[in-house]
């Protein structure tokens, strides 16, 4: 009836696990007794979970990513401990545990924080930059975050019932194979992320037709902000490389669900396809995360520094290049299987060439900045803390695309720093700096500077103090994923390491802070211009937080930063006093589809796991209907008069007249 | 363990690859990060003194400039990794001044099996080499993969099942060394150190005498006791009843280890089994 679910799957004889999804569960079920106690169900189910709007969807996909964060970095706190304490012991965590932390750490920080964090950032701004007035595939999008969250929903779950995997981030073959890993740890990773996945996908070709397709007139390619670009060249990456993931892990399960071959040790399977394979989709994603990010910190020091980027188009062609180049380098994880040395050195000068490009961007920021009258607003500090430590990472990262320097430091702990160096620096450095920047325009207000900051700093100390060690301990021989030691040289610098975990821990904590605060005083922190940061490109155009229809009348473009030459303009010519002709407005409708498809998508999955095959059936079924019933509408769109465009409008622009005269005053 | 203290050839000309890497780039790295400090200080809003140039965005020289000093730097680079995957490619013949000696690796979970097939004799969790002589490993996994990996003699290498790797190693000076695993293979894995003894050239002999007088023979069968999941906290020692035994491995003629042990919780039913639990 259950498959192999029974009691014994609920791991009641061990505290940790017990008391931390106890506590989450608590959070839960008081937020949903909240929700529905107080009234507001009806509200979010209306507003937000059945919403269709892109900056919604993104705002909810940015949530996802800090709620996730919060459980990636309690795994990391959890490693972070066991390593100080355990040398000559067995620490706090047995292997078990231990080898299922760092795999949850890895797969929630890449899947789960930092790709929704940069599709939410993507979702939330691209249309607004683009001038338009919703993504291409608006219910699309709704079903893509909400596969998103119902992966992440599966790894939790893995939390209570059952386990997580034990095989590390990226399960490699033969060790998360059947015969070396029984459990459904494995099944837990694999169905999680085949359909958080599919959610990848849709998202990924949504945002490439909406840049493709979607432009407001006069928005040519080469008009674009740099977000618009690298958003582009980032979903290009998803739609080729996501594909390939999901067929490596479709092998896997057929391996482990159908006694197939593919990556077994016996009847000529192959591990070194499954390496081939699952890093021609991994390092694309690597630059899937890093390429938002670069297009965030183009927007936010050009911002901050009062001038058009440098070498725009130079930016771009250096984009382009690293989307393409990207696909050619997956061989240097595994320099150390003995392939040939010409293929080795072929891959190795392959990687090192995506540091040109990557270069190429440093120095146009660097141009950026020159001449400019640089504010140092929250978003600013994150891109200068950005600028040096990645090219601390990019250092190390061109050392180990060196196949002899490979040799030595291949899977140890310089590795680990190197990686996390290039995601926290890059990535969520990045992800943080346009939380900063857009959140006014996503809720009208900002949010509080002095905690931000505070924030930012212990973030940058934390990261250097935690990893810097890593570095170090790499050059005496410690590699990864090690559960305890006995060489008391690495002790001293993995103590420091946990430190700075404490002082990144702080940085959270005034992160939380900071949200609160902003959300008690969010009168006082008004923005009531829709552009406190005097920006350069259209989002700043529209009111703050922007109405569904984002623009009332779809802007014109003349060149690039488009918004700040309009802003040049009005004050030269005094225009923009005239009244346009508001016309009638269309807009998609909402749809619970997304929600309900996740819903039955979760039963799926989790019957999948545990081989409840009714269940599996049912899911797929519920899940199908879905689909065709929403094949089926005929209403899709609802109709925003002109009467009431014109009411919407007219309000935002006095307001904003009121604010600009007073600021002139 | 500290791979800035080689104590062989190989390991020695990776560092020196490792630390001349680090200068070519830390020679523009370092001025980039001082231009940034001083960029953002100097641009500050609040110095007067700054000139601000808000429509200033492009420059065909600095572009130049731009594209160059990366591209430069990657030559010099690219040519390093050219040069140096080829010199110091795992599988390349090193010289030595005694006759090489053949050692066979083999990971099982959770030890190494290190089969020396011209002494017939085979050791556990212990690696004894004679100081000077050229290492010549061939390595193989008996059950998931693992690295073979003497941070202080170079050059880590995967073991795979089914497949070999080669590996040719040297060992400058006579000590104990520490090697481990550098490639996580489950529950056991912080457990596969091994110590590496490095013994004077007239030593080995004696070593090896000593070591084929034990009574305990590596077989077929003790290899089968040697394949199933365990932790060893002790060496040991084999002598070796057949030098094919590492040939019978790689060619999978003897299967590869089992994994854990089945319990009926863990025991995974496939589709059509009918579970009444």
């Amino acid at each position: 009836m259950f498959g192999k679910l029974s009691w014994s799957a609920i791991p009641i004889d061990q505290p940790i696990p017990m008391i931390a999804s106890g506590v989450v569960a608590l959070v839960i079920l008081g937020v949903l007794a909240w929700v529905v106690l107080a009234g507001h169900l009806p509200y979010l189910w209306r507003e937000w979970i059945t919403s269709v709007d892109h900056k919604r969807i993104g705002v909810m996909y940015t949530l996802l990513a800090m709620v996730m964060l919060l459980r990636g970095f309690s795994d990391a706190l959890m490693m972070r401990s066991q390593q100080a304490v355990a040398f000559q012991s067995q620490g706090y965590l047995p292997p078990e545990h231990y080898n299922q932390i760092f795999s949850a750490h890895g797969t929630i920080m890449i899947f789960f924080v930092a790709m929704p964090f940069v599709i939410g950032l993507m979702n939330l701004v691209v249309p607004l930059q683009l001038g338009v007035r919703d993504v291409a595939f608006p219910t699309l999008n709704s079903v893509g975050f909400w596969l998103t969250a119902t992966g992440a929903l599966l790894v939790n779950i893995s939390l209570v019932v059952g386990e997580f995997a034990r095989t590390g981030w990226l399960p490699y073959p033969p060790l998360s194979e059947l015969t070396y890993s029984p459990g459904v740890g494995v099944d837990y990773y694999l169905w999680a992320l085949q359909i958080s996945g599919v959610g990848t996908l849709v998202a990924g070709i949504n945002l490439v037709t909406t840049v493709l397709k979607l432009r407001t007139r006069g928005m040519t390619y080469l008009r674009m902000p740099m977000f618009c670009w690298t958003t582009l060249a980032s979903n290009l990456l998803i739609v080729a490389a996501f594909p390939i993931l999901t067929a490596t892990l479709a092998m896997l399960i057929l391996d482990r669900y159908f006694g197939f071959h593919f990556f077994t040790n016996e009847a000529g399977g192959n591990v070194m396809m499954f390496m081939n394979l699952i890093w021609a989709w991994g390092h694309p994603e690597v630059y899937i995360l890093v390429l938002p990010a670069f297009g965030i910190f183009s927007e936010v020091v050009s911002t901050f520094s009062g001038k058009p980027l440098f070498g725009y188009r130079s930016m771009v062609l250096a984009t382009m290049a690293i989307c393409v180049i990207s696909f050619m380098v997956w061989l240097h994880h595994f320099f150390t299987m003995g392939a040939g040395p010409t293929v080795n050195a072929i891959f190795g000068i392959a990687s090192m060439i995506i540091a040109v490009p990557t270069g190429v961007k440093i120095y146009n920021w660097l141009f950026t900045m020159y001449g400019g009258r640089i504010r140092f607003d929250t978003p600013m500090l994150w891109a200068i803390g950005f600028m040096v430590t990645f090219i601390l990472g990019g250092l190390t990262g061109v050392l180990v695309a060196v196949p002899p320097a490979d040799f030595l430091l291949h899977n140890s702990l310089f590795l680990v720093a190197h990686f996390h160096n290039v995601i926290i620096g890059g990535v969520l450095f990045g992800a943080f700096a346009g939380y900063a920047y857009w959140f006014p325009k996503a809720f009208g207000f900002r949010l509080h500077e002095g905690l931000g900051k505070a924030a930012f700093w212990c973030w940058l100390i934390g990261f250097y103090v935690a990893f810097m060690p890593l570095y170090a301990v790499g050059f005496l021989g410690m590699t990864r994923r090690m559960q305890h030691y006995d060489v008391p040289e690495w002790r001293p610098w993995l103590l420091i390491a946990a430190a700075g975990a404490v002082i990144i821990l702080i940085g959270i904590v005034f992160q939380i802070m900071q949200l609160v605060v902003s959300i008690r005083h969010r009168e006082e922190l008004r923005d009531r211009t829709g552009d406190p940061w005097d920006g350069r490109s259209l989002e700043w155009a529209t009111a703050s937080p922007p109405p569904v229809f984002n623009f009332a009348i779809p802007p014109d473009v003349t060149g690039e930063d488009a918004y700040w030459s309009l802003k040049v303009h009005a004050k030269q010519q005094s225009l923009g006093k005239r009244e346009p002709d508001y016309k009638d407005i269309e807009m998609p409708r909402n749809s619970p589809t997304g929600f309900v498809c996740a819903f039955f998508a979760t039963i799926m999955g989790f019957a999948l796991i545990w081989h409840i095959w009714w269940m599996v059936a049912a899911g797929a079924i519920g899940a199908f209907t879905t689909f065709v019933a929403f094949a089926w509408r005929d209403h899709d769109e609802y109709v925003i008069s002109a009467n009431e465009v014109a009411r919407i409008d007219r309000a935002n622009v006095e307001e904003r007249r009121a604010m600009t005269s007073l600021a002139e005053a | 363990m500290n791979i800035l203290d080689p104590q062989g050839p190989i390991a020695a000309a990776q560092k020196t690859i490792l630390i001349d890497s680090i200068g070519i780039m830390l020679a523009i790295v370092l001025p980039t990060i001082a231009a940034i400090f001083a960029f953002a200080f100097w641009f500050r809003e609040s110095n007067p003194r700054a000139t601000y140039q808000p429509h200033w965005a492009y420059s065909g020289r600095l572009e130049l400039v731009v594209w160059s000093i990366p591209t430069l730097t990657i030559i010099l680079l690219g040519g390093v990794a050219w040069i140096g995957s080829h010199q110091l490619d795992p599988a390349r013949p090193i010289d030595g001044t005694g006759a090489p000696v053949r050692i066979q690796v083999v990971s099982l979970d959770w030890k190494w099996l290190f089969i020396y097939p011209d002494q017939r004799i085979a050791t556990v969790n212990t690696l004894t080499v004679p100081v000077g002589s050229p290492l010549d490993l061939e390595l193989t996994s008996g059950s998931v993969m693992n690295a073979f990996f003497i941070p202080q003699l170079g050059s880590m290498i995967y073991t795979m099942n089914g497949m070999m790797t080669r590996l040719k190693l040297r060992a400058d000076n006579p000590g104990t060394l520490q090697g481990l695993s550098s490639h996580f293979s489950g529950d056991g894995f912080p457990n596969m150190m091994f110590d590496v003894q490095v013994v004077p050239q007239l030593e080995f002999p004696d070593w090896v005498a000593r070591t084929a007088q034990t009574d305990r023979v590596l077989n077929a069968e003790s290899y089968g006791k040697l394949a199933q999941q365990s932790v060893e906290t002790a060496t040991s020692t084999y002598r070796l009843e057949d030098p094919r035994l590492f040939h019978a491995i790689v060619t999978q003629q003897i299967p590869a280890g089992p994994g854990p042990k089945l319990t009926s919780e863990s025991v995974q039913p496939h589709i059509g089994d009918h579970d009444v639990r």
